[in-house]
């Protein structure tokens, strides 16, 4: 099987700084340029056949980028399994409610409280359940996702099952208009925040943090042994991912102006999983293609509606099995010392 | 809250929390068997469960013709028809299990490839077959004709206890037991315990891995398949998503209890069953889970490997 991310890792490193920086200006304005891809004729392949095109591209397309982007930076860079993640989302969702109707802050003054609201939230479950590991921490963390939800369906102050509804949309900034007809705006603003998370993961990937993370997931024992504060790091790592899944839900609540207990189901915190998993684990270009694919694809076939969920199991089941490190997996330094110990034990 | 309930209703919770945490015991089974041998949540399994429930309504209403204006059944063949039925559901919830061992876990385990990969691979087939019986039963709930008159059995100090509660209980009780037997005292069980203790040595003493893992699951989707049949005879109605929170419940209960422990899980079961309705009584059906979980986390916090469980904490993604 041809081995897409070396190709591109190789390519890219062959490159001078002026080829890199055209490509990634060219790149990023063609992304930009997307929401208007279904207006002509030999793009019109992208359209999506019953939601609006323009709205898929936000939610659940760019959304699903942005929150697979934060899961992966626990699951795919410090290995810690969450199941819970649509608490995070739920929490930014209900922070923009509450504040965007009770008080007179806009979306980008709530966006940041929503982000600490969700990081605050990682750390108070993080300090407790992080010492755990594995199947234990999935298991936590599932649960925590389901209390959120609960407590939401629960309390009548926050709408209880019928949610929040009229939550205002973002003003007018930049001349660019935030409203239920103009959903490109809404996509810049979710283009530009998964390109700083990008730029933020590959910044810490080189330094501390990182290393710290990638030391974690290979070996925790080792890790211990060579001085990593585990504890710390993991945390900060469980509370980064948490405020990306916060600025999401922010986003997510002023873009339909409604939140309400039944959108953050334990389902939502699985596909997030899935799209981390099925791109390829902690390979953000991985992440990001698996987020696109998983998002638009039950929105590109809806006309075999009722089955595309079907489609989506069936879809996940064959990939997996035949890429199970996802489609671009990450780069496999840490199986070239496997392979050797697996190739001694034969020669004795 | 409302403490009055514990003293004035306790016998009716006592009785309850015996019911459904039993149905859990049996469910949660699956789940630690499986994580026994493989190290992995079996995601499938409430899946496997939610079969067993619609094999129930399917024997009953197609193959023995039952409908629900039929009258009761007594005697032998009442006891006849109800033991066919639950074979039918054990072994379509068995067979559903071994299926999905073929499909989602067994080319992924030759490959030996990371374990998240296996995890997908079993969310994609449980959503393959909830998904596949939510488009052929339209989403409706399906109701199951009952069998049973549902009389009182007799009162136990201020509760009058139903024959189906009573069969739950028994039934449910007498298949752990088995199936503890079993484990313990059988070759192929010895193999299941070999395997989840070391995969690489119980290789080399020769078990045939493939064939241990496909026993494991089956005998988790027999059990489960079982527990599907008894709660069909309890609540009577199933939906395409029915698995869900069961099957949640039950992988806390094994979590409870020490996952991978096949005595934990019993314990586990029976903890959370009667925790869960006290819980309840005391402030409110709809935080059962909060409560719940709130109780899983304090104990995997106290005691990180469960309430009776062994050390596996070293497993990790």
């Amino acid at each position: 099987m041809i081995n897409l991310r070396d190709k591109g890792a190789q390519l890219w490193e062959g490159w001078n700084r002026p080829k890199r920086v055209t490509f990634a200006v060219i790149a990023v304005a063609m992304v930009g340029l997307l929401p208007f891809g279904g207006d002509f004729s030999f793009t019109s392949i992208l359209n999506t056949p019953v939601s609006s095109y323009q709205s898929v591209l936000v939610y659940p397309v760019g959304m699903f980028v942005l929150m697979a982007l934060g899961l992966n930076i626990v699951v795919g860079k410090s290995g810690l399994l969450d199941l819970g993640y649509v608490a995070f989302f739920a929490i930014g969702g209900y922070t923009a409610g509450v504040l965007g109707i009770h008080t007179h802050l806009n979306t980008w003054e709530i966006l940041p409280i929503g982000m600490g609201m969700a990081m605050l939230a990682g750390v108070l479950l993080g300090l407790p359940t992080l010492r755990l590991r594995g199947d234990y921490l999935a298991i936590v963390t599932l649960g925590f996702g389901e209390i959120v939800r609960i407590v939401a369906l629960n309390t009548q102050s926050i709408g209880a099952s019928t949610g929040i509804p009229s939550i205002p949309t973002p003003p007018k900034t930049f001349g660019l208009k935030f409203d239920i007809v103009h959903n490109n705006s809404y996509f810049w603003v979710v283009l530009i925040l998964i390109l700083l998370v990008i730029w933020m993961i590959r910044r810490f990937t080189v330094r501390r943090p990182g290393r710290a993370w990638e030391a974690i997931r290979q070996d925790e024992d080792v890790a211990i042994l060579m001085g990593v504060p585990i504890l710390r790091y993991k945390v900060w790592s469980f509370s980064i991912g948490a405020a990306i899944g916060g600025a999401a839900g922010v986003i997510f609540a002023s873009k339909t102006q409604y939140v309400a207990p039944n959108m953050f189901t334990f389902n939502v915190s699985v596909l997030i999983l899935s799209c981390v998993v099925f791109g390829g684990m902690g390979n953000i270009w991985g992440v990001i293609v698996g987020g696109v694919i998983l998002a638009y694809l039950p929105e590109r076939i809806r006309f075999i509606s009722n089955a595309r969920q079907l489609v989506f199991g069936i879809a996940l089941v064959v990939i997996m099995n035949v890429r199970p490190d996802g489609l671009l997996p990450r780069k496999k330094r840490e199986k070239l010392g496997a392979v050797k110990e697996a190739k001694e034990v034969p020669n004795g | 809250m409302n403490f009055s309930v514990l003293t004035s209703q306790f016998w009716p919770l006592l009785i309850n929390g015996l019911a459904v945490g039993l149905i859990y015991v049996l469910i949660s089974l699956g789940y630690t068997m499986v994580y026994g041998v493989l190290r992995l949540i079996n995601f499938a399994n409430s899946e496997i469960f939610m079969v067993g429930t619609f094999a129930t309504v399917i024997v009953t209403r197609d193959i023995f013709k039952y409908t629900s204006a039929h009258e009761a059944l007594h005697g032998f063949r009442l006891i006849a028809t109800l033991l066919l039925i639950l074979l039918a559901s054990m072994l379509f919830s068995g067979v559903t299990a071994v299926l999905v061992e073929i499909v989602a876990y067994r080319r992924l385990r030759s490959k030996g490839t990371n374990r998240l990969a296996s995890l997908i691979s079993a969310i994609g087939t449980s959503i393959m077959i909830s998904e596949a019986v939510r488009m052929l039963t339209k989403s409706a709930p399906v109701p199951t004709p009952r069998l049973l008159n549902k009389f009182f059995l007799f009162t136990i100090g201020s509760v009058k206890i139903r024959i189906d509660t009573f069969l739950v209980i028994i039934s449910a009780a007498l298949i752990f037991f088995m199936v503890d037997r079993f484990v313990t005292k059988t070759l192929l069980g010895k193999a299941i315990r070999a395997v989840s203790m070391s995969e690489e040595t119980s290789k080399l003493m020769g078990v045939n891995l493939n064939r241990v893992i496909s026993a494991t699951f089956l005998i988790g989707g027999l059990v489960t398949g079982a527990a599907a049949f008894l709660y069909m005879q309890v609540y009577e109605t199933t939906v395409f998503n029915v698995g869900f929170n069961l099957g949640l419940a039950a992988f806390t209960a094994a979590v409870l209890g020490g996952i991978g422990n096949i005595r934990g899980a019993f314990y586990g079961g029976l903890t959370l069953g009667l925790f869960e309705q006290f819980a309840s009584a005391v402030i409110g059906g709809q935080w059962k889970s909060v409560t719940v979980f709130t109780v899983l986390v304090l104990v995997l916090l106290f005691k990180p490997n469960g309430l009776f469980g062994e050390a596996i904490q070293q497993s990790r993604v």
